[in-house]
């Protein structure tokens, strides 16, 4: 036992994080049946409804992603944190500057702008919280003089181009910005793609981080061809976003560019294919561990979703798949298949490190559960948005209620995959709060077993 | 490292300047700005889209006024419909909503009506207004 409880912050995170996936989850949930009834609780409006879910979802991947590196850092790494004091006011400031967001969307004030619904004020203390967490990292980070492994190098980009695409997602306040529409979107969506590659950098970091943890070789995390691929992510983070723009009237260079970018990932899509049978391989070897369980469910949805990815960013393709459910698709398959999935082993990795195997033991079962209805209900999800965006691809621009009464199976199937899914999450995130909980209760400190 | 940080910084001072300049002549008049303000400040980017971003529950309104004409958009906004809550807005400001709406349709055509798809998978938009 231990009375350093300087992680504890890490493990603050994690827990707020997983509250903030439940409940987030739960207005999904909501909003789905709005989208089939639209009369369907009225009290709460679908414009309060898509605010709640996405903010809270996001929320859930930032905080685990947060969480993580403050725990991972001092607990494992041996580089004790530069601030624990500026940790815990990290953690205060963001659980404060949620419950203002959620209490705004709630009572109807919004900033209107997707993603970030909230008004732009609300913003202040994030970006403070976000520059106090840079200090923090790099100040702890360099203790460690070097060379780094790949992982340390993601998670200070994620930090550092977060910090920039939040501040790019502003822009907009400025009238020069505002006042050209073509501008205006193709500034936002610009700073939404690249806002999305600075959290995959802190997911995939941890994904990295654990999968050397698991295998116990630190030798990948290090390898000229891990580092390639962080170049390569990086090249998509800064560059890869303007597919989502092929429709808006902005200078054709910028489209054609995006093309060349997004085709890039091709290299990615065929090396999952080439180290598919070294991944079985390993899987048998781990099958055990629910940490590397999340982890292959997640290599799977790389590829399903990346592979998707690689056909809408096909201009040809993007014609008829833009504005569609296809998008949505792929963004849940995004987010819920692949950073989901990577987070929770990051929290179920921490529990398995850190509790006697008998407590976790105990609900093995019971979260392997969770895990089938989430994989096999996310399937059925993501198998039902295609459908609905094949189905509003062939819309011709004529009744837009006739064209979503066409959907409306497809859209069902969406509501109610939506409903075991979330059920399946919560049976997981049931247990990894509270194993979360006994980690941090003054019996439950174990030392970590010596590297 | 250095050289696609350099890299980044050109290519999105290019894309904040001539990447995105305007592509049409009309500046937005005070009424339109302040329809743009409602529109956030209703949160209809929850429901509706423009160039095909935004949300899915109600239609794409980049062209809202040149397809379906003012008279039915004013009705819309004014009354709402099966999906859409009637906000309860006043004359002055189902106005500028329109106005706003005016200002967006002018900018582009969403969805292209008159494209080729190239042998490279890659479009030409002929009704782009560049």
């Amino acid at each position: 036992m231990t009375n350093d409880t300087t992680h504890f912050a890490g493990l603050r995170f994690m827990r707020l994080g997983i509250a903030a996936l439940a409940a987030g989850m739960l207005f999904g949930v909501i909003g789905g049946f709005q989208f089939l009834f639209p009369d369907f609780l009225q009290e709460l409006l679908f414009t309060k409804t898509r605010p709640l879910h996405v903010s809270l979802v996001v929320s859930w991947i930032f905080l685990v992603a947060i969480g993580g590196i403050y725990f991972y850092l001092p607990r494992q790494c041996n580089l004790p944190l530069f601030s624990a004091k500026a940790a815990n006011l990290h953690f205060w400031i963001f659980l404060l500057t949620g419950l203002a967001i959620i209490g705004s969307y709630l009572s109807g004030r919004f900033g209107g702008r997707e993603y970030f619904e909230f008004h732009p004020a609300l913003s202040i203390p994030i970006f403070l919280t976000w520059i106090l967490f840079g200090i923090n990292y790099f100040n702890t980070a360099r203790q460690d003089k070097g060379p780094w492994p790949v992982y340390y190098w993601m998670w200070g980009t994620g930090i550092v181009f977060f910090f920039i695409t939040y501040t790019e997602a502003h822009l907009w306040l400025i009238p020069y910005f505002r006042e050209n529409m073509v501008r205006e979107i193709t500034v936002q969506w610009k700073s939404y793609g690249a806002l999305t590659g600075s959290w995959n950098m802190l997911v995939y970091g941890t994904a990295l981080y654990l999968a050397t943890r698991i295998s116990g070789c630190e030798k990948y995390a290090r390898s000229r061809l891990a580092f390639g691929l962080y170049f390569l992510g990086l090249f998509n983070l800064m560059f890869g976003w303007a597919h989502h723009t092929y429709l808006v009237p902005s200078d054709t260079w910028i489209r054609t560019f995006a093309y060349f970018v997004s085709m890039t990932e091709l290299f990615i899509f065929g090396k999952i294919l080439w180290d598919w049978r070294a991944s079985l391989e390993d899987w048998q070897k781990n099958r055990h561990c629910n940490a590397y369980r999340f982890l292959i469910a997640a290599d799977i949805w790389v590829f399903v979703n990346l592979g998707l990815a690689l056909l809408i960013s096909v201009p040809a393709f993007n014609l008829f798949t833009h504005g569609t459910h296809i998008t949505v698709a792929h963004a849940m398959g995004s987010t819920i298949g692949i950073n989901t999935m990577i987070l929770l082993a990051s929290v179920f990795y921490v529990i398995r490190e850190e509790l006697p195997s008998e407590i976790h033991a105990r609900c093995s079962a019971q979260i392997r559960t969770g895990y089938w209805i989430a994989n096999i209900s996310l399937a059925v999800f993501f198998a039902a948005l295609v459908l609905a965006g094949i189905g509003k691809g062939a819309y011709d621009g004529g009744s837009f209620q006739e064209m979503m009464a066409g959907i409306r199976p497809f859209l069902f199937a969406f509501s109610l995959s939506g409903v075991a899914m979330m059920i399946g999450f919560w049976i997981m995130l049931w247990h990894g709060f509270r194993l979360l909980g006994v980690v941090m209760a003054p019996s439950g400190v174990a030392e970590p077993e010596p590297a | 490292m250095s050289t696609l940080c350099i890299a980044f910084v050109i290519y999105s001072a290019t894309i904040y300047t001539s990447g995105t300049a305007a592509t049409h002549d009309q500046r937005m008049s005070d009424e339109a700005r302040h329809g743009q303000q409602l529109y956030q400040e209703k949160n209809c980017v929850a429901c509706h889209q423009f160039y095909g971003l935004g949300g899915y529950m109600g239609p794409d309104l980049t062209n809202a006024i040149s397809r379906r004409g003012e008279a039915v958009s004013r009705a819309f906004i004014t009354a709402g419909t099966a999906s859409m809550p009637n906000f309860q807005l006043s004359n002055d400001e189902v106005t500028a909503l329109v106005e706003f709406l005016r200002f967006v349709d002018k900018t582009g055509t969403y969805p292209p009506q008159d494209y080729d798809v190239l042998w490279t998978g890659g479009v030409s938009q002929e009704d782009d207004p560049r």
